[in-house]
């Protein structure tokens, strides 16, 4: 039989705010256990939670972004559940008045392809601590310095139909939430984090299947992997005879598996009820609009611009918009270097992203800075230095020697156009290779690379190809 | 000679500290010799804070002396045990917080610290505030001064024993369903409940979130406002409190009552109220006349319903509430738990008493899947239905009077097995927390020697308008003046 695979994913994003959604206490990443936890986040008794207002403004921005509905009155409630690391015993999140209604966003799983993928909704809820039980040998530690962290959770409508779109659609987010400032998307510290929500139904069927829902993914490698398991492991399973369980799995990066970890019976009752110590956010017309006026240039105008005005590929404005830090450096290098657009282009997403993927650095850390590349490009462009020269000013900056000038300079890399100097080599070239002279006279015209080549060496790299060529071209004619 | 009696005020206390008759550390070792000497007999005081208040009477004296002192400023006060104060013993009345110490203080207490008020000490309650008699107090029953094989009510039971007996000029109180205004008919005293949001409920223990509210005790409406306006005003930190001007609450106490209407709704003087009661009701309603209102009948159809929603609501948001208290962080945690279920099965089962796992079960069904639309949604709609009953009857009267309580002080034990009848003691208060509007209890005579007190609501935020129909009553009657024989 021919499976079709239903995706949808929830996504929580971590708002890049100093301070607790709830709280003053600080949200650093890294600090010592329990040493940013205040008596709001330990759920002392008699403490009251107080809304931070920027969770309130970064989630109307993401919601513009998304072109989704913006409550006019959205309401906290208590999800109730114990867990030593949810102090209260409840988690402050939001359920029947979210504040971002229904949106979308389109994603470009390959290249070419484009589809439109619906959001159903994106709340705001307070991270709970964290529960340590490696540290202590038969007792549990518990840190609440992650406990009242700010998080948006951004529900998909299940309209993603295989891994790639779903990794497709989840990098998507994850660059927005980027260049909306409004999450650093680190996932490896887990401000970034996806919860798959997998079925499967035999294709042409309308009625979705039973779902799972993977939880415990951290980067979009896994999120890919653990999705194409799940769903072998749930055609296995119904191929068999058997019936997928509704319940709750977790990916296994190290053994490459999806596990149970309870299931549907098991699953708590959550009891949501409006919670009493908040009022509701009410965000009026004129609200919506102020913060409209602050939002960034985002990546479908920027992509745009970038093939419009910049004249770049479509391959390449894609990947360039892609993300706010590849987008940032690209632009920084471009306002050194305004005519070079293409040529930035493809050197950031070519030896750039190359030296950076090999030390495994992102563009932030580049040890190359944006005005540095411009630098070298410009020197290509006037022919100071040859493309080949070029890669090692580059390998000479990214070591940390300077500007491409100084390399050039020091290194003495300046390219030889004085014909006068190429005539010389040339002649010794002639002189010393009679044979392939011979062979070039009688119609071998692809010994002429060889002569070039020889004359590129004897002028250390240094002679312009272009001009070496022509001129043994018309000395040998 | 004794510097206070059987019914020494906070007015006579500020008049005196500032005419420099007496100290305030001198006050502060009376009061604290009368707790020694009564609190074995009436147990209202769960912790009496001696050293501190010394200290801070001390201070007190100091800034008198150099003329900076404000209004309350070396008057000794009783807080009930709900507020939390910083470094001293905050129980709530139960097991569970029996060795609890807050490191913060709530918002109520540090506006009188800020004022060098003086802290005798904290006062028994029922356990969590959930109770009509102190009877659910972890720390034993309170004894109705007036009686003492009597209640005190509840849930401010200490507060009220404590301020009817003179072992304080005033207290706090809270009051989430009648707990000050019932303790204070009860026993004989005077007890504001503000309207929801004029008081800060930071640091105060959580019941129910929408219906707590804290408010003073005292032995007259004057009292209560020189303690309201301390207590009240906007708190950040409190999203619930309200952001508006608080009225000077003396300043309108003498204005007389000419052409003041007051409704009586027919809903309480029905089934159930005391003959005797309602008698001495009417008399204080009587009094009103002399004075210049006028009495015309109302109804509050929906307040029928108010006790069933009432503990619909207030035991879903109790059940939330007390999610905290489990044994991880802080409180009551039970010995060698076994595993995470046994920490929280045991911690919570040996921490609450029968009441407060009676309500925290109510409250947790109550908002079960399944359940939720025709409990919780429900008991929401018909709050909004007990709001509209009231919002109609201010547009024809000024204030709405009738009994604080359906009767005078039961027996200790009377009442502590039948739930049911226990709730109905808040029968007459209730509808006034589910709307959020003030209510006042205020003495208004004797059935067998127990008082009897006379409710008064009020429009919201319409307290300096309460105070000055109490006061004058008080100003042309003398049940407030009168105390219990326990000395």
């Amino acid at each position: 039989m021919e499976w079709e695979t239903v995706i949808g994913l929830e996504i929580h994003a971590q708002l890049a705010t100093t301070s607790k959604i709830f709280s003053g206490a600080s949200t650093a990443y890294g600090a010592k256990p329990n040493t940013q936890a205040c008596a709001v986040d330990l759920g002392l008794p008699g403490v009251l939670p107080v809304l931070n207002g920027e969770v309130v403004k970064m989630a109307i921005k993401f919601g513009l972004a998304v072109n989704a509905e913006i409550g006019h009155e959205s309401v906290f409630a208590r999800k109730n559940y114990f867990y030593p690391d949810l102090p209260k015993g409840y988690q402050i999140s939001q359920y029947e008045l979210p504040i971002i209604g229904p949106g979308q966003i389109s994603i470009s799983p390959e290249e070419g392809v484009s589809k439109v993928i619906g959001i159903t909704r994106a709340h705001l809820e307070e991270d709970a601590g964290k529960s340590l039980h490696d540290e202590f040998p038969n007792l549990t530690g518990i840190d609440l310095n992650r406990a009242g962290t700010p998080l948006l959770e951004i529900v998909s409508e299940p309209d993603m139909r295989s891994a790639k779109e779903a990794v497709a659609y989840a990098r998507k987010i994850h660059a927005l939430v980027q260049f909306l400032h409004i999450c650093d998307g680190n996932m490896q510290e887990g401000s970034f984090r996806c919860d798959a929500n997998v079925s499967i139904r035999p294709k042409g069927e309308a009625k979705l299947g039973t779902r799972t829902e993977l939880k415990n993914i951290n980067s979009f490698r896994f999120l890919e992997r653990a999705i194409n398991f799940e769903i072998e492991r749930q055609i296995e399973v119904i191929e068999d005879g058997g019936e997928v369980v509704q319940e709750t799995r977790l990916y296994d990066a190290d053994k490459h598996e999806t596990r149970s970890m309870r299931s549907k019976e098991e699953a708590f009752d959550y009891r949501y009820f409006p919670d009493p110590d908040l009022l509701p956010v009410l965000i009026t017309a004129e609200d919506i609009e102020e913060i409209r006026a602050t939002l960034p240039e985002l990546p479908e105008q920027k992509r745009q611009r970038y093939i419009d005005e910049l004249k770049l590929s479509d391959y390449n404005a894609d990947l360039l918009s892609g993300s706010r830090a590849t987008a940032e450096y690209f632009e920084q290098a471009l306002a050194a270097a305004p005519k070079l657009a293409d040529q930035l282009a493809n050197w950031i997403l070519g030896d750039l992203a190359g030296a950076l993927n090999k030390s495994e650095a992102t563009i932030d850390d580049s040890p190359i800075a944006p005005e540095q590349l411009a630098g070298l490009l410009e020197r290509i462009a006037d022919n100071t230095i040859s493309g080949k020269i070029a890669k090692e000013v580059f390998e000479a900056m990214w070591n940390g020697e300077g500007s491409a000038d100084d390399i050039i300079d020091k290194r003495g890399l300046k390219q030889i156009t004085d014909s006068g100097a190429i005539e010389q080599l040339i002649d010794d070239v002639i002189a010393n290779n009679p044979d392939q002279v011979e062979q070039f006279k009688a119609g071998k015209d692809k010994v002429l690379g060889f002569l070039v080549g020889q004359v590129m060496k004897q002028s250390k790299g240094k002679a312009n190809p272009g001009q070496v060529n022509q001129m043994l071209r018309d000395k040998l004619k | 000679m004794d510097r206070i009696d059987n019914h020494t005020t906070v007015k006579q206390l500020q008049l005196g500290l500032a005419q420099g008759d007496f100290s305030s550390v001198e006050l502060t070792r009376e009061y604290l010799d009368r707790i020694q000497q009564l609190n074995p007999r009436i147990n209202a005081f769960i912790t009496v804070t001696e050293d501190q208040a010394l200290a801070q009477a001390e201070d007190a004296d100091n800034l008198i002396a150099r003329g900076d002192g404000q209004a309350m400023t070396g008057i000794p006060l009783a807080h009930k045990d709900i507020f939390c104060t910083d470094g001293i013993t905050t129980t709530c009345g139960s097991h569970m917080l029996e060795n609890f110490q807050a490191p913060y203080s709530a918002t109520v207490i540090e506006k009188f610290n800020a004022q060098h008020a003086v802290m005798l000490g904290k006062t028994n309650m029922d356990e969590f505030a959930m109770g009509s008699s102190n009877e659910t107090s972890y720390f034993g029953p309170v004894k109705n001064p007036w009686n003492l094989e009597c209640v005190p009510g509840g849930s401010s039971g200490g507060s009220a024993a404590a301020v009817a007996a003179s072992m304080t000029a005033a207290a706090t109180g809270t009051d989430t369903g009648g707990s000050i205004r019932q303790p204070a008919a009860l026993s004989g005293i005077t007890g504001l409940k503000p309207t929801y949001g004029l008081v800060s409920r930071y640091g105060m223990i959580a019941f129910a979130s929408s219906l707590d509210q804290a408010g003073p005790m005292a032995r007259s409406a004057q009292d209560c406002a020189l303690l309201l306006q301390a207590m009240a005003g906007f708190d950040r930190r409190d999203s619930t409190s309200l952001q508006r001007d608080v009225p000077d609450y003396e300043a309108t106490l003498e204005q007389d009552l000419a052409g003041l209407r007051i409704g009586l709704p027919a809903e309480f003087f029905a089934e159930g109220l005391n003959p005797a009661v309602a008698k001495a009701v009417d008399e204080a309603i009587e009094q009103y006349k002399k004075l210049g209102a006028t009495i015309k009948d109302i109804s509050l159809p929906n307040s029928k319903f108010a006790v069933p929603t009432y503990y619909v609501v207030a035991t879903a948001e109790c059940s939330s509430n007390l999610s905290r208290f489990d044994g991880v962080r802080f409180g009551h945690r039970c010995d060698e738990p076994k595993d995470l279920e046994d920490l929280y099965k045991r911690s919570r089962g040996e921490g609450f008493g029968a009441e407060v796992k009676r309500r925290i079960l109510t409250g947790t069904y109550a908002l079960s899947a399944g359940y939720y639309d025709a409990f919780y949604l429900k008991g929401q709609k018909l709050r909004r239905l007990i709001s509209q009953d009231f919002a109609q009857a201010f547009e024809q009267v000024d204030v709405i009077a009738g009994p604080t309580a359906p009767d005078v002080a039961f027996k200790i034990g009377d009442k502590s097995d039948d739930p049911v009848s226990m709730y109905l003691q808040d029968i007459f208060t209730i509808s006034v927390n589910l709307a959020g509007l003030p209510g006042m209890s205020i003495p208004a005579g004797f059935v067998d020697g127990k008082p009897v007190g006379l409710q008064l609501i009020g429009n919201y935020f319409d307290e300096a308008r309460l105070l000055n129909v109490a006061h004058q009553l008080q100003l042309n009657s003398d049940w407030h003046l009168q105390s219990p024989e326990v000395i």
